[in-house]
C-alpha cells in the first residue's frame, strides 16, 4: 500500500509519512485548510471552546489527584469530599490556582460555547451542508450540561447537594417508573455517599470520552465541508485555477494567528475574574456552597448556576396553568392539520395523535411536563437545519424584523436567566410562561415566518475590507 | 462585523435593564451589614490579634478544620507566638480543632457549633461579605430572657450560641469592642482563604504578562493579514 502513496518528504518526515498521513493531515487541517476570510469577532469561540476544553481537561487531571469522592465525615464532623477541596485550596502547592481555573473554566466553557451557538444561529451556520456540523455541536451542548451537573456535586457544598436532589428529583415525576429511576440514579434514596461517586466517574471520565469524541467529529464534519461565513456565501462556488477558493485563506498561519490574539484577549478576561473575583459575586461560585452538604438542612433558596437558568426558569414556568397553554397549542396544531392538504388518512391521523398528546398534557404531572419542556428546549436546537426555510443563511441579508426578532429572542433568553437565579416571584412565573412560549413558538414557527419578508441580495462574493 | 457587535451590545444592556426590574421586588433582607474596615483585612498585626481572640474565646466550640497552627506564620506570627496560642498538647502541623465533642454540642445547643474555615466565604450575600457579617453579628447580641442562654442576636435571630464576648463589650469602650470584633474578622477572612492575598499577587503579574502578549498577538496578526487583500 505505502508503495502506491506519492510521498514527497525525506528524511523523517517521509519516514513518518510512508507510516502515517502525518504532512496529509498538516494540509488538510491547517496549512491547505482553506477558511473565508471575512471571520469576524464570532469566530473567536469555535477556537476559544476548545482551549477551555483543554484547560478543563488539564487542572481537572491535577484536582482529582487531591480530590476525594467521599461524603463521610471527617474528625471535625467537615465530610470528606468538601475538607479536601479546601484541602486543595491550602495545602496543595498552587492548588487554589489550579481549582480556580477549573471553577472559572466552568463558566467560561459556557460563556463561549453561549457565543458559538449564538454565531452558528444567525449566520446560518446550521444550513445545508452543515447540518451534522450543528447536530454534533448540539450533542456537544447537552454533554457539557450533563458534564456540569455532575461536577457541580462534587465540592459537596449545600448548592451541590440541594442542586442535585432538586434535579434528581424531577425524573421522579416521570409516569409508571419515575420512583424507581430516581431512585437507581442516586443509587439510594437520597442523595448520597453512592450518588457522590457515580457523579463523580460520570464527571472525570464516562462524559468527558464522549465529549472529546464529538468534539472530533464536530471538527471532522467542519474540515469536511469547509466553514460557514458572516455573509452565508459558499466560498467554494468561486474557485482560481488551483481549485483554490477565490475568497478562502489557509487557516495556518492566518487564522491561527488570528486564534492567537483571541486567546489573549480570552484570557486577559478570563485571568481578570479568575485572580480578582473567582466568585463573581456569587455567580461562579455560590457562597451557599462554602457551607458542607448537610442532608437535613434545606436553603431556603436553591438556585442552579447561572448557565442552567434560562432552562430552569423553563422548568419553573411548567405549572397547572402551562399544561392549558400546551393543551390549546395542541388544538391550533390539530386545526392546522384539518386544514392542510394532506391525505384524509394522514389528516385524521394527526387529529388523532395531537388530541391524545393533549389529553397526556393534563393526565400527567405538570412536574413531568416541565422536565419534558425544560429537555425540550435543548432538544429542538438539533431540528434547527430543518426548521430555517429562509433563502438566505446570514441574519445581514435577512429582513430588518427577523433582525429584531433574533435580538428579541436574545433579551428572552437573557431574562429566563435572571429570572431562573431569583427565587420565584408572581412577576418572575407570569414573565417565565410567556418567554417559554416565545422560546418554543421562535423554533417552531420558524418554518413560517423564516420565509416571510423582503430579503437583500446575497453577493458572489463575501465582503472583506483589509485590514 | 461591527454592526454585529454594537447589535449584540445594545441587547445585552437591554436585557440587563429589562432583566433588573424583578429584582427591585426581590430586594429586602436581614439587619443591614456594617462593613468591616477595609484596612483591617490587609493589617497582619489586626489578623494576629484576631488569630489570639480566636483562640481563646472561640475555639472552646469552633475549629477551623482546614488550617494547621503553623499557618499562622503566613500571617506573621513566630514560631513562639504560634506555641502561645495554642491548646496544650497540640503540635503546630496539628489542625485547628476544637476539643468539644460535637454529640454533647448537639445535646447542649441543638446543633453542634459550625466549623469556622470558610464562614467568611459561606456568609457572603449581596448585602455584603461574609466577613462583614462576622462583624455584624458578634455586635448585635442583645439580652433576651425568653432564650436559653439569655441571648440573641439582631443578625442572627434565634441563634444557638451565647454572647461570648459580653464581659469584653462590657469592660472594652465601645470603640476598642469594634476594634476587637473586626481584627477577629480579618482573621477569619484570612482562614476563609489564606490564597487571597498571593492570588492577588500573581494575578497582577499575569496580567501584565498577558497584556505584552496580547500586543505582541496583534502586532504579528497585523503583520501577517497585510497581504490579505
Amino acid at each position: 500500500m505505502a508503495s502506491e502513496k506519492n510521498i514527497t518528504t525525506t528524511g523523517l518526515l517521509g519516514w513518518i509519512d510512508t507510516r502515517f498521513p502525518l504532512t496529509k493531515l498538516y494540509k488538510e487541517h491547517l496549512s491547505e485548510y482553506y477558511a473565508p476570510k471575512n471571520f469576524n469577532f464570532w469566530y473567536f469561540f469555535g477556537s476559544l471552546s476548545m482551549v477551555v476544553l483543554a484547560l478543563q481537561i488539564i487542572t481537572g487531571i491535577f484536582l482529582t489527584m487531591h480530590y476525594k469522592p467521599d461524603a463521610s465525615l471527617n474528625a471535625a464532623g467537615v465530610p470528606v469530599a468538601f475538607a479536601s477541596v479546601e484541602y486543595i485550596m491550602r495545602e496543595v502547592p498552587f492548588g487554589w490556582l489550579i481549582r480556580y481555573m477549573h471553577s472559572t473554566g466552568a463558566s467560561a466553557f459556557f460563556i463561549v460555547v453561549y457565543l458559538h451557538m449564538w454565531r452558528g444561529l444567525i449566520y446560518g451556520s446550521y444550513r445545508t451542508p452543515r447540518e451534522l456540523i450543528w447536530i454534533f455541536g448540539c450533542a456537544i451542548f447537552l454533554c457539557l450540561m450533563a458534564e456540569a451537573f455532575f461536577g457541580y456535586l462534587l465540592p459537596w457544598g449545600q448548592m451541590s447537594y440541594w442542586g442535585a436532589q432538586v434535579i434528581v428529583n424531577l425524573f421522579a415525576a416521570v409516569p409508571l417508573i419515575g420512583p424507581d429511576l430516581s431512585v437507581w440514579i442516586r443509587g439510594d434514596f437520597v442523595v448520597g455517599d453512592a450518588t457522590l461517586n457515580r457523579f463523580f466517574a460520570f464527571h472525570v471520565i464516562a462524559i468527558p470520552l464522549v465529549l472529546v469524541g464529538l468534539v472530533a467529529a464536530h471538527i471532522t464534519a467542519l474540515h469536511e465541508v469547509g466553514s460557514n461565513n458572516p455573509d452565508g456565501v459558499e466560498i467554494k462556488k468561486q474557485k482560481n485555477a488551483d481549485g483554490i477558493p477565490l475568497d478562502g485563506i489557509p487557516f495556518h498561519p492566518y487564522y491561527s494567528i488570528h486564534d492567537i490574539l483571541g486567546i489573549a484577549g480570552f484570557l486577559l478576561i478570563f485571568c481578570a475574574v479568575m485572580f480578582f473575583a473567582p466568585e463573581l459575586g456569587g455567580y461562579f461560585l455560590e457562597f451557599n456552597n462554602f457551607i458542607p452538604a448537610d442532608p437535613l438542612v434545606t436553603p431556603p433558596h436553591i438556585a442552579p448556576v447561572w448557565y442552567f437558568t434560562p432552562f430552569y426558569s423553563m422548568l419553573r414556568a411548567v405549572t397547572d396553568l402551562f399544561t392549558w397553554v400546551m393543551v390549546a397549542s395542541a388544538a391550533v396544531g390539530a386545526i392546522a392539520v384539518l386544514r392542510s392538504r394532506w391525505p384524509l388518512l394522514i389528516k385524521a391521523g394527526g387529529v388523532i395523535a395531537l388530541v391524545v398528546l393533549a389529553l397526556t398534557f393534563r393526565v400527567f404531572d405538570a412536574k413531568f411536563w416541565g422536565v419534558v419542556i425544560m429537555g425540550g428546549a435543548v432538544v429542538i436546537l438539533f431540528f434547527l437545519p430543518w426548521l430555517d426555510y429562509s433563502p438566505v443563511k446570514s441574519i445581514r441579508y435577512r429582513p430588518m424584523w427577523h433582525k429584531v426578532l433574533y435580538m428579541v429572542f436574545l433579551v428572552n433568553f437573557f431574562i429566563l436567566g435572571y429570572l431562573g437565579v431569583l427565587p420565584p416571584s408572581p412577576f418572575g412565573q407570569v414573565y417565565s410562561l410567556v418567554g417559554t412560549v416565545f422560546y418554543f413558538a421562535f423554533f417552531a414557527l420558524m418554518p413560517i415566518w423564516s420565509r416571510i419578508g423582503d430579503f437583500k441580495p446575497v453577493p458572489e462574493r463575501v465582503t472583506f475590507k483589509p485590514h | 462585523m461591527k454592526n454585529s457587535f454594537k447589535s449584540f451590545l445594545a441587547c445585552l444592556s437591554a436585557a440587563i435593564l429589562l432583566g433588573g426590574a424583578p429584582a427591585a421586588f426581590a430586594a429586602g433582607g436581614p439587619v443591614a451589614l456594617d462593613p468591616v474596615p477595609s484596612q483591617k483585612l490587609s493589617d497582619k498585626t489586626a489578623m494576629q490579634n484576631g488569630a489570639k481572640t480566636f483562640m481563646a474565646y472561640c475555639l472552646g466550640c469552633h475549629g477551623l478544620s482546614a488550617m494547621r497552627y503553623s499557618r499562622l506564620a503566613d500571617i506573621g506570627m513566630t514560631e513562639e507566638q504560634i506555641k502561645s496560642v495554642m491548646p496544650p498538647g497540640m503540635k503546630p502541623g496539628d489542625y485547628i480543632r476544637t476539643s468539644l465533642n460535637r454529640n454533647d454540642a448537639k445535646e447542649w445547643f441543638g446543633a453542634a457549633p459550625p466549623d469556622l474555615s470558610v464562614t467568611a466565604r459561606s456568609r457572603s450575600s449581596h448585602s455584603g461579605t461574609g466577613t462583614d457579617w462576622i462583624y455584624t453579628f458578634l455586635r448585635t447580641y442583645v439580652e433576651d430572657s425568653s432564650r436559653p442562654t439569655g441571648w440573641n442576636n439582631k443578625t442572627f435571630v434565634g441563634v444557638g450560641m451565647p454572647h461570648i464576648l459580653w464581659e469584653a463589650q462590657k469592660t472594652k469602650s465601645p470603640a476598642e469592642f469594634d476594634s476587637m470584633v473586626g481584627d477577629l474578622a480579618a482573621f477569619l477572612n484570612y482562614v476563609s482563604e489564606p490564597a487571597q492575598f498571593k492570588r492577588k499577587t500573581v494575578g497582577v503579574v499575569v496580567l501584565i504578562f498577558l497584556a505584552i502578549f496580547f500586543v505582541l498577538a496583534w502586532r504579528l496578526n497585523k503583520a501577517y493579514w497585510k497581504n490579505i487583500k
